[in-house]
């Protein structure tokens, strides 16, 4: 308990220096000559540190600050990386504290950090390497400098806790004491450094206490949503009800006299927001506001405009050919049964708790903001291209989000908002929020697509040709749409790659083709947690399990038939059926349904218990998930992470759709846009399966599984198949 | 000027009555631990006491709010988190981005006020409030830890439970 209430100091602290740097306005120049110094109020930050090396700063009190490039948003990256560092740093898990960098700390010293994006799930698996050997490389030059001057072999000395030893001199002294000394050495190459065996962890691999649950307690954390600057505006915005249409004029006149209004602004060609001292007075006035808006172009679009295109692209005569293998349209022909099925699913929004918003200060020649991101550079990067000054003028200081899932990467459309907003207002910092409304109208959303699968069973019951035709929206297409030739579209395809690795197929088919109609619609997309595993999952577990009962197998059965050439696979749904207690009774009403699949470079497998009353209530009382993620840096937070990927899951698939009248989204707030409340959640038990052989990742893996579970069960318990999303929308019985 | 009683300090607020309590605490006091979700009361991550009740702030108007009435947000409902469901939420590493949590706390706290030993079902119906992160389960245990906390506490707060 003391430990995490001094963590808890440490960690506010941290953070006050962040803000109070950047409001004495020179917050590059500052962080740079004394880098991450002593503004916080507590002594243990406030003592000035020496930085060992970019990772590691050692203060007189031998406590740690670990240097951590990556967002924190709940997913518990942070304490992960710390317990990685600590491993290999041998500092001892009390005296770690943490320190976010800045990617215009990271720019100037040449990108030390690596990679600051925050998604895919690559928090640690991406960074495991060479965090564990800066850390390691720090621990070295500590002990070096002790054997320095002890003048003995660094041979003879130990380390424990941030403790050196020369046991046959009986000498200790602490790493606070040697860092000056130590930080003047020439770092060892890092390359050539031996890292422990993962088997050998004492810190990595345990279940510690996250470093940042205390102020999450007693309201203290300051989310970017939170942050009070003096003398800061605040703006509401109003963006182009239907995507990609144009404002034409809006009357000021009308809000000009409204309590506390300065101004209404455009933003850019689609958006405009009223600037006023608090952001209820902004908001109050911007919805009394009258906005003219240029809607022709795509403002007849619909819920039902939409399925026809998707439904085109399932029946158009060809399509992109991800995976061709035999000749599957041949042996389905040719099979003495043959099942097909049509799958749908809809748009969904991210609906982050904490809606869009950034605080942007324009002076002088520099801009700075403040910021929810799961990419700190995009928002770099974002802010020079919109303030139109160079990158080593801008800085972005990161908040802990309220949420990511995806919203907060590469789509910085809120931080080129708060950024186009703030320059009409020079030397003042003005902080932009959504509303929940434009949240959720003007997402990126997770794309809509449609699945027609097709199978051929020989009289054995055995697949002989299987083909997967999926229509829908390309998130690529607006991300990057000169990565994509003639519709080749491979990331819409997530979870169906022959290759080992990210997102393998972990089914052997003799006769195989996979295909991609390419149907984009106005509407914009992005990655929403576990992406196109999601969609991918769904399709092509809920079909299997269709085969498995047209054959008249055991769902696990059938699918243990496929996978002799997928160990880890197997191995994940072996552990989901042992641990779910598979083919064993259960009580009355109560049936059970499978899925396994592959994404993040992880595999995940799911049993859920799910029970339908007579009058089609649906109740989904358990579900084991298994996960091999290669290495469990901290069991307990991969547990939390597989029971947020079921309410996550399971709320889409109860719940979630959004459609589309006009051109513009319907569902606006959590009224109309249902999410999954305590009462509704499931008994959730995570198996983690460890292979050491790999790192995956932990985010978003088990989420591909937590729907077709649910949906398989639920099959077993009414004999009929669901293929369309959300339950809501479906009959049960 | 409105007189309202915030975690027992009096404050003078000088905007219109029909400002939601949830932005006066946020915009006029500073205090920012209350936050704003859905502005429709469907999410709770506004949620403080008032005299005791639970309530979602974004759709209260400062108007209906007397000077009298006792109003405890997160930052005033305990001294160094010491509430018993602020040190289960410790305990079982309750939040994962923690933005929803100050409301699911406030909920809570007034559900173990009211109920010092609630069943699953009660638990059920109380805590209603949207976390997008998922961590309901462990809101749950939370929940069953705290009530364990409270109960095994000073005889004090039997009576008051035996009283309630």
């Amino acid at each position: 308990m003391k430990k995490t209430i001094k963590d808890k100091t440490t960690n506010l602290s941290r953070r006050r220096f962040i803000v109070s740097t950047a409001m004495a306005g020179s917050g590059l120049a500052l962080g740079f000559n004394l880098p991450f110094a002593a503004t916080a109020a507590t002594k243990r930050a406030a003592a000035p540190g020496t930085e060992v090396n970019a990772w590691v700063v050692v203060k007189p009190d031998n406590s740690c600050q670990i240097r951590i490039a990556r967002s924190e948003m709940g997913q518990g990256t942070e304490t992960g990386l710390a317990q990685l560092i600590a491993e290999e740093l041998e500092c001892g898990w009390s005296n770690v504290t943490t320190e976010f960098v800045t990617p215009g700390q990271n720019l100037a010293r040449k990108r030390v950090w690596g990679e600051m994006g925050t998604g895919g799930s690559r928090g640690i698996r991406t960074s495991e390497d060479y965090v564990r050997r800066g850390a390691a490389a720090a621990r070295m030059m500590l002990l070096q400098a002790a054997a320095d001057q002890w003048q003995v072999p660094v041979s003879e000395l130990t380390v424990a806790d941030g403790v050196i030893t020369h046991a046959a001199s009986k000498r200790k002294t602490t790493y606070g004491k040697v860092a000056g000394a130590a930080s003047k050495l020439t770092p060892p190459d890092a390359k050539s450094i031996k890292l422990k065996d993962p088997r050998d962890w004492k810190i990595a691999g345990k279940s510690m206490k996250r470093l940042d649950t205390a102020q999450k307690l007693d309201g203290s954390l300051v989310y970017a949503i939170d942050l009070q600057l003096p003398g800061m505006l605040h703006a509401a915005i109003k963006q182009a009800p239907v995507f990609g249409s144009k404002l034409v004029s809006f009357d000021e006149a009308k809000i000009a006299s409204m309590p506390g209004v300065k101004r209404a602004v455009k933003v850019n060609d689609g958006a405009v927001a009223v600037v006023a001292d608090t952001w209820w007075h902004a908001k109050k006035a911007l919805d009394a506001l009258p906005i003219v808006w240029n809607e022709e172009e795509n403002g007849t679009r619909s819920t039902a405009t939409i399925a026809a295109q998707m439904l085109d692209g399932i029946n158009a005569p060809s399509a992109y050919a991800f995976r061709n293998e035999g000749d599957a349209l041949k042996a389905i022909a040719a099979a003495p049964k043959k099942v097909e099925a049509l799958y749908s699913t809809p748009f969904l929004a991210h609906a982050t708790m904490e809606p869009m918003n950034c605080t942007v200060k324009f002076s002088g020649d520099r801009v700075e903001a403040w910021a929810s991101t799961q990419n700190a550079e995009a928002t770099l990067a974002a802010l020079s291209e919109e303030a139109g000054l160079p990158l080593d003028k801008c800085e972005v200081y990161k908040h802990v989000l309220g949420g990511g899932f995806g919203r907060r990467g590469g789509n910085q459309d809120y931080t080129r908002q708060a950024a186009a907003i703030a320059k009409q207002f020079p030397g003042v910092p003005v902080k932009l929020i959504w509303s929940r409304e434009e949240d959720m109208t003007h997402d990126f959303y997770r794309p809509i697509s449609m699945c027609k699968m097709s199978a051929g069973l020989d009289a054995s019951g055995n697949i002989v040709g299987l083909h997967v035709r999926v229509s829908g929206q390309s998130i690529n297409a607006q991300v990057n749409p000169a990565s994509i030739k003639n519709g080749a579209d491979a990331r819409q395809l997530q979870g169906y790659a022959k290759e080992p690795g990210d997102a393998q197929l972990g089914y052997d088919f003799p006769n195989l083709l996979i295909e991609y109609s390419m149907r984009n619609t106005h509407v914009p997309v992005g990655p929403w947690r576990g992406v196109n595993t999601n969609q991918n999952g769904v399709y092509m577990e809920c079909f299997v399990e269709e085969l498995a009962r047209a054959a008249g197998k055991d769902s696990l059965e059938f699918r243990r038939a496929m996978m002799s050439k997928f160990p880890k696979h197997l191995g994940v749904l072996n552990a989901a059926a042992e641990k779910g207690n598979w083919g064993k009774p259960l009580p009355p009403g109560v049936h059970r349904g499978i899925a396994q699949f592959m994404g993040y470079g992880s595999y995940s497998a799911a049993v859920a218990e799910v029970s339908v009353s007579p009058d089609g209530k649906l109740k989904v009382h358990r579900l084991v998930l298994a996960l091999n993620c290669g290495h469990a840096v901290n069991p307990d937070q991969i547990a939390a992470q597989v029971e947020g990927s079921v309410a996550y899951g399971l709320t889409a698939a109860l719940y979630g759709e959004l459609n589309v009248e006009k051109g513009r989204i319907v569902e606006d707030n959590f009224h109309t846009y249902k999410i999954m409340q305590l009462a509704e959640m499931p008994k959730v038990e995570t198996v983690i399966v460890q292979t050491y052989d790999f790192w995956g990742g932990v985010g978003e893996p088990t989420i591909c599984v937590v729907t077709p579970s649910v949906l398989n069960a639920i099959y077993a318990a009414t004999g009929k198949p669901v293929r369309s999303l959300p339950l809501k929308n479906i009959k049960l019985v | 000027m409105a007189k309202l009683n915030i975690n027992g300090k009096v404050r003078d607020v000088s905007v219109e009555g029909d400002t939601p309590l949830l932005w006066v605490i946020r915009e006029q006091v500073g205090l920012t631990g209350t936050k704003y979700g859905c502005g429709i009361a469907q999410c709770g991550s506004c949620s403080v006491h008032i005299n005791g009740e639970l309530r979602r702030s974004c759709t209260v108007p400062l108007a209906s709010v007397k000077a009298t009435d006792k109003i405890v947000t997160i930052e005033g409902l305990s001294v160094k988190s010491s509430h018993p469901v602020q040190q289960a939420w410790l305990d079982l590493d309750v939040p994962q981005c923690g933005y929803c949590q100050s409301g699911q706390i406030m909920a809570a706290a007034a559900l173990l006020k009211k109920n010092p030993q609630p069943s699953d079902k009660d638990i059920d119906e109380a805590m209603t409030n949207i976390c997008r992160c998922g961590t309901y389960q462990r809101v749950r245990a939370g929940v069953h830890l705290a009530a364990k906390k409270l109960a095994s506490a000073a005889p004090a707060n039997r009576k008051t439970k035996a009283q309630a």
